[in-house]
């Protein structure tokens, strides 16, 4: 890798590193991050299907709550830097495999980074308590900036330790593992999802909104509905059911509090 | 007094939008993005306080504890730039009136913009832009981005403005409603939607063999009696489209997983999504539950069965 590459590199980094935290622009998305790699190295194609297969594991990761997702950030950058350093060595399906294989942990690895820096910014927003209470709004302004700067080291140190490595030595490492366990961390990564996912159903579930969620289990095991299909239906529902509540409500309203017709016209007779 | 009044120009409300997308940049354990918040609050803050005193109180004011989804914090930003506006201009507005906008819409809110955005929109366009890629197309990634940050810069900007201009009367709202409708509206759509994700995307495969059963004649296709050339190629051809996939071998090999499937597909993963929500109730930490699984998936492999 040539010093112009390297340090496009580092940039590209640093940049995911940041929307690591902010989840913005969405650099740190492989589909985005891998590219970037891709095309300051030259790799354009691979670093595209590198991204894209990335993008599918990493669909269900998000940030909720407190609660922080597998690092999509250290995953596609480091794995790009590995994928383009095994390029020289194996044809371009090897190095995109071993490059898969090795996201996942990084993924964790990333993980714990992250929580790092979310821990260090808590002296940091003391610091910004004192610059308010002196009302200084540049003080406020350097310490916010300061703090996205550091979860863009975060990411931008690791990618450079991983460009001075030989591409030599990368790949040595790649064969030495044991298939158990790049075979088993993609046995794990496929499960991983079911985390994300949990999290957001336990927030959103409550006895009314269940079957709802045995609805779309069940009508996304007919394959040709596409993404955007299961949309559209999910909408529909959503639509039908708030419109036949809204007219439960009216109903119940217009009958007066009976609501019950045949005992009207036997109270009527 | 009319004339005295100040208001936030529009270069003040664009100045908080584009530094709002900075919102997480300092997000710690304490009080999560109350850093970026303040930031944001910033340009607001210098154009409505003139003095010290007021400029380090509301400083202050903005840098209290606050966490929500990025996106529909903009909306909530907005009424809080109505609510300081207020109060620059004479009116009462406590503090706690300002906080307690804040506190009360992030809950809900963020219950709406997380399903929509990280597990809706976001996985949407991001299978879209994949299944591109993956194919080697620039398109893929280029679809993603540019729609992706069109939708998020147009909605942080719309309902900031939107939150702005209904004020105080939005934080009345949240009761009951309309927002409560979307929420509701959202969580089924959510709901569904994971449903759909975790059939397609959770993927558990169990490789033990159950059964292996030497097939009848006819039931397979009978590879070294066809004819050569094209016509044995036609042959083979219709003999699978009778037969199915069992066609093919003599053995006929049946997979724990294919027994499985025949339940309905996806039983495993959804089984596993229901034992993550109850741990997760439990409080068991999510990252302890991922480090698990990928051990789990090591066991499986180097005892083969998975």
């Amino acid at each position: 890798m040539n010093p112009i590459s390297m340090l496009l590199v580092i940039v590209v980094a640093f940049f995911a590193g940041m929307e690591g935290i902010l989840d913005e622009f969405q650099f740190h998305q492989p589909l985005i991050a891998c590219t970037l790699i891709g095309i300051v190295t030259g790799h354009p194609t691979e670093g595209i299907i590198l991204g894209g297969t990335l993008q599918m594991m990493a669909l269900g990761w998000a940030n909720i709550g407190a609660a922080v997702a597998p690092d999509a950030a250290l995953a596609s950058v480091a794995s790009a830097i590995i994928m383009v350093k095994g390029l020289g060595g194996a044809d371009m399906q090897t190095a995109i495999n071993t490059a898969i294989a090795l996201a996942v942990p990084l993924s964790v690895a990333g993980l714990f980074l992250t929580m790092l820096c979310r821990t260090i910014a808590i002296p940091m927003v003391h610091f910004m308590d004192a610059e308010a209470e002196k009302a200084n709004f540049r003080g406020v302004e350097m310490w916010q900036l300061l703090a996205i700067g550091l979860q863009g080291i975060r990411i931008a140190i690791p990618a450079a330790m991983l460009c001075m490595i030989p591409a030599e030595a990368v790949t040595a490492m790649l064969q030495a593992m044991p298939d158990w366990l790049a075979g088993g961390m993609a046995v794990g990564g496929g499960m991983v999802a079911a985390v994300g996912y949990a999290m957001v159903i336990n927030m959103m579930a409550t006895p009314e909104v269940w079957p709802f969620f045995a609805l779309g289990f069940v009508v996304a095991c007919i394959p040709s509905i596409t993404l955007i299909g299961l949309g559209v239906i999910g909408v529909a529902l959503a639509l039908i059911y708030l419109g036949l509540k809204d007219l439960a409500k009216q109903g119940g309203g217009a009958g007066g509090g009976s609501g019950d017709p045949l005992g009207d016209i036997l109270n009527d007779y | 007094m009319a004339e005295n009044e100040i208001k936030l120009s529009v270069a003040d409300r664009r100045s908080v939008w584009w530094r709002h997308q900075f919102l997480q940049g300092s997000w710690n354990y304490e009080r999560m993005q109350n850093g970026g918040w303040c930031y944001a609050m910033i340009p607001a803050i210098k154009a409505l306080y003139k003095t010290k005193e007021e400029q380090s109180a509301a400083l202050k004011r903005h840098l209290e504890f606050y966490n929500t989804q990025p996106f529909v914090s903009a909306p909530i930003i907005g009424v809080t730039l109505a609510l300081e506006e207020e109060r620059a201009n004479g009116v009462e507005v406590e503090d706690q009136a300002i906080q307690g906008v804040k506190v009360g819409m992030m809950g809900p809110l963020a219950g709406v913009g997380d399903p929509v955005f990280w597990f809706t929109i976001r996985p949407i366009l991001g299978a879209l832009g994949a299944s591109m890629a993956m194919g080697g197309s620039i398109v893929g990634p280029l679809l993603f981005f540019i729609a992706w940050n069109i939708i998020r810069m147009a909605f942080l900007w719309y309902t900031q403005e939107f939150g702005y201009s209904v004020g105080t009367t939005i934080a009345k709202d949240l009761s009951g409603g309309l927002l409560g409708k979307i929420t509701e509206g959202a969580s089924i759509l959510g709901m569904f939607i994971i449903g759909a994700l975790v059939q397609r995307w959770v993927s558990i495969s169990f490789t033990p063999v159950v059964s292996r059963i030497t097939q009848q004649e006819g039931a397979y296709i009978d590879w070294s009696s066809l004819p050569g050339g094209a016509e044995g190629i036609k042959s083979a051809l219709e003999q699978y489209s009778a037969l199915g996939p069992t066609g093919l071998n003599v053995e006929k090999v049946t997979t724990l997983q294919g027994n499985l499937d025949q339940l309905i597909p996806g039983l495993a993963a959804v089984c596993l999504t229901l034992l993550c929500c109850k741990l997760l109730k439990k409080n068991v930490s999510p990252i302890t539950i991922i480090l698990a699984l990928f051990a789990v998936g090591i066991i499986g492999r180097l005892l083969g069965f998975m």
